[in-house]
């Protein structure tokens, strides 16, 4: 085999089939913005430390800045604006809203697709639990407590509705 | 900050990724979690001109226990380590260690066997290789070899991988019935770097006294250390608080750390100091559990 300045992927991005011919230096965070037009993952430090670029792929979450897309081929990608897709906020970005968990806004598609994976995998954490899983997470607006007060709100939220659906 | 242009093949096996290092040598550069090169890239302190990507090679993610020892494969990713039944149960420094490497979303990609290639001096998983005298399986077009951990750090960034091998599996020898182990580390904020870390394991004998001790200590120098003189000094003794702070003065003193931008040589020395002792206590801890 011989090593390629191009490479094509076919994955998909929120639920959307996608194929390109990238850059084999592309980063998976450079591929959404600038590629695709998904502006909602945000580049911040580019080193993996800040987690603003954070995505799930196939439903993990990790640093789209240290992932490159060539790498991505058959692989399920979820960004921020796959959460609510054209519809209804997910209770998480609801109780973003309501408790005023965001102020300039740059970290929190980050904070929503860490949390998004966590409370999938675990519904109803300790206070303390919550601030481990946010420890990757940089913001240097809010001072962090209405981002935990929302991520506690959202897995409230989510247990009704799984007690409804019940 | 983004990484300088390079070209990209995915291997689709080990002897693949041998041919292709092989025949590009220094020109390429592995590919595992990436979670450290690719920071290295985007920063350009590393430019490879080819990147031969592991992450397609089938079937190298396992985690097993075998020949009283447990072998990681060279894509099982930190966070499956971390939470795999059985390390938990084997090997619970293993996981305790990880726990403490960056945040999820980095353990999420990083893998155990690319962080001891990396060789980081403050990195948590070599330091636990060490302790347990484990060692690192490499494949190459001259065969495979398993270098112990000892000859396979060789200083800051540097193992002893030859440039057409590829590192397939860690083995970590599975510690004695009896023993307590414990990883502590200190760093700035969680998360961060470690600015020192210890792994310990203490064996308990029938008697109560301790029947082997080993320390490893991370961030005190370039490779991660054994501290062999506080190891004979621990040995026969009864696990107690004076046996520990003996034990971690001693290991403070027989290590050669030195001053950079995080912390200055004494820094580092006294901070040893003070998880060596803790780290050795909590191992007799946990081995007085072990034994009950």
């Amino acid at each position: 085999m011989e090593p390629q300045d191009r490479v094509r992927v076919q994955l998909t991005v929120n639920g959307s089939e996608v194929s390109r011919l990238v850059e084999a230096r592309r980063t998976l965070a450079d591929f959404l913005r600038d590629d695709l037009g998904l502006r909602g993952t945000h580049t911040g430090c580019e080193q993996g430390v800040c987690g603003a670029c954070t995505v799930l792929v196939d439903g993990v979450a990790m640093r789209s800045c240290l992932t490159f897309a060539a790498q991505l081929d058959g692989a399920a990608v979820q960004t921020v604006e796959g959460l609510a897709g054209d519809g209804d906020l997910t209770p998480l970005q609801e109780a973003f809203r309501r408790r005023h968990a965001l102020q300039c806004g740059y970290c929190t598609p980050g904070f929503l697709m860490t949390a998004t994976e966590f409370l999938r995998e675990n519904p109803s954490p300790s206070e303390q639990e919550i601030r481990t899983a946010l420890s990757g997470q940089i913001c240097r607006c809010t001072g962090y407590e209405n981002i935990v007060q929302a991520v506690r709100e959202a897995a409230g939220t989510l247990q009704a509705d799984q007690r409804r659906q019940a | 900050m983004k990484p300088a242009s390079f070209r990209y093949a995915a291997a689709r096996s080990v002897t693949e990724a041998v041919d292709l290092l092989s025949e590009h040598s220094d020109a390429a550069k592995l590919l595992a979690g990436g979670q450290s090169l690719v920071p290295m890239m985007n920063l350009r302190l590393s430019r490879p001109e080819i990147l031969i990507d592991l992450n397609r090679i089938p079937q190298k993610d396992g985690i097993y226990v075998e020949r009283g020892a447990l072998r990681v494969e060279m894509l099982a990713r930190q966070r499956s380590a971390e939470r795999s039944e059985l390390v938990r149960a084997n090997l619970p420094i293993l996981a305790e260690a990880i726990s403490q490497i960056g945040h999820s979303q980095i353990r999420s990609r990083g893998t155990l066997v690319g962080s001891c290639c990396h060789a980081d001096p403050s990195a948590e998983i070599p330091a636990v290789l060490a302790a347990v005298d484990g060692s690192v399986r490499l494949e190459g077009s001259q065969g495979l070899r398993d270098v112990p951990s000892q000859d396979f750090f060789l200083g800051f960034f540097q193992t002893a991988l030859a440039p057409d091998e590829v590192a397939t599996d860690l083995v970590f020898p599975l510690p004695p019935a009896g023993t307590g182990a414990s990883f502590l580390e200190f760093a700035r904020r969680h998360g961060d770097f470690a600015i020192v870390g210890v792994a310990a394991l203490v064996t308990l004998g029938s008697d109560g006294s301790i029947a082997r001790a080993a320390l490893a200590l991370a961030g005190v120098g370039p490779a991660c250390v054994r501290a062999s003189q506080a190891e004979a000094f621990l040995t026969g003794k009864r696990a107690e608080p004076t046996a520990f702070a003996e034990g971690a003065r001693l290991a403070s003193q027989e290590i050669e750390p030195q001053s950079d931008v995080q912390a200055s040589e004494g820094y580092r020395r006294e901070l040893a100091r003070t998880l060596v002792e803790r780290a050795l206590a909590t191992a007799a801890a946990r081995a007085v559990r072990e034994v009950a």
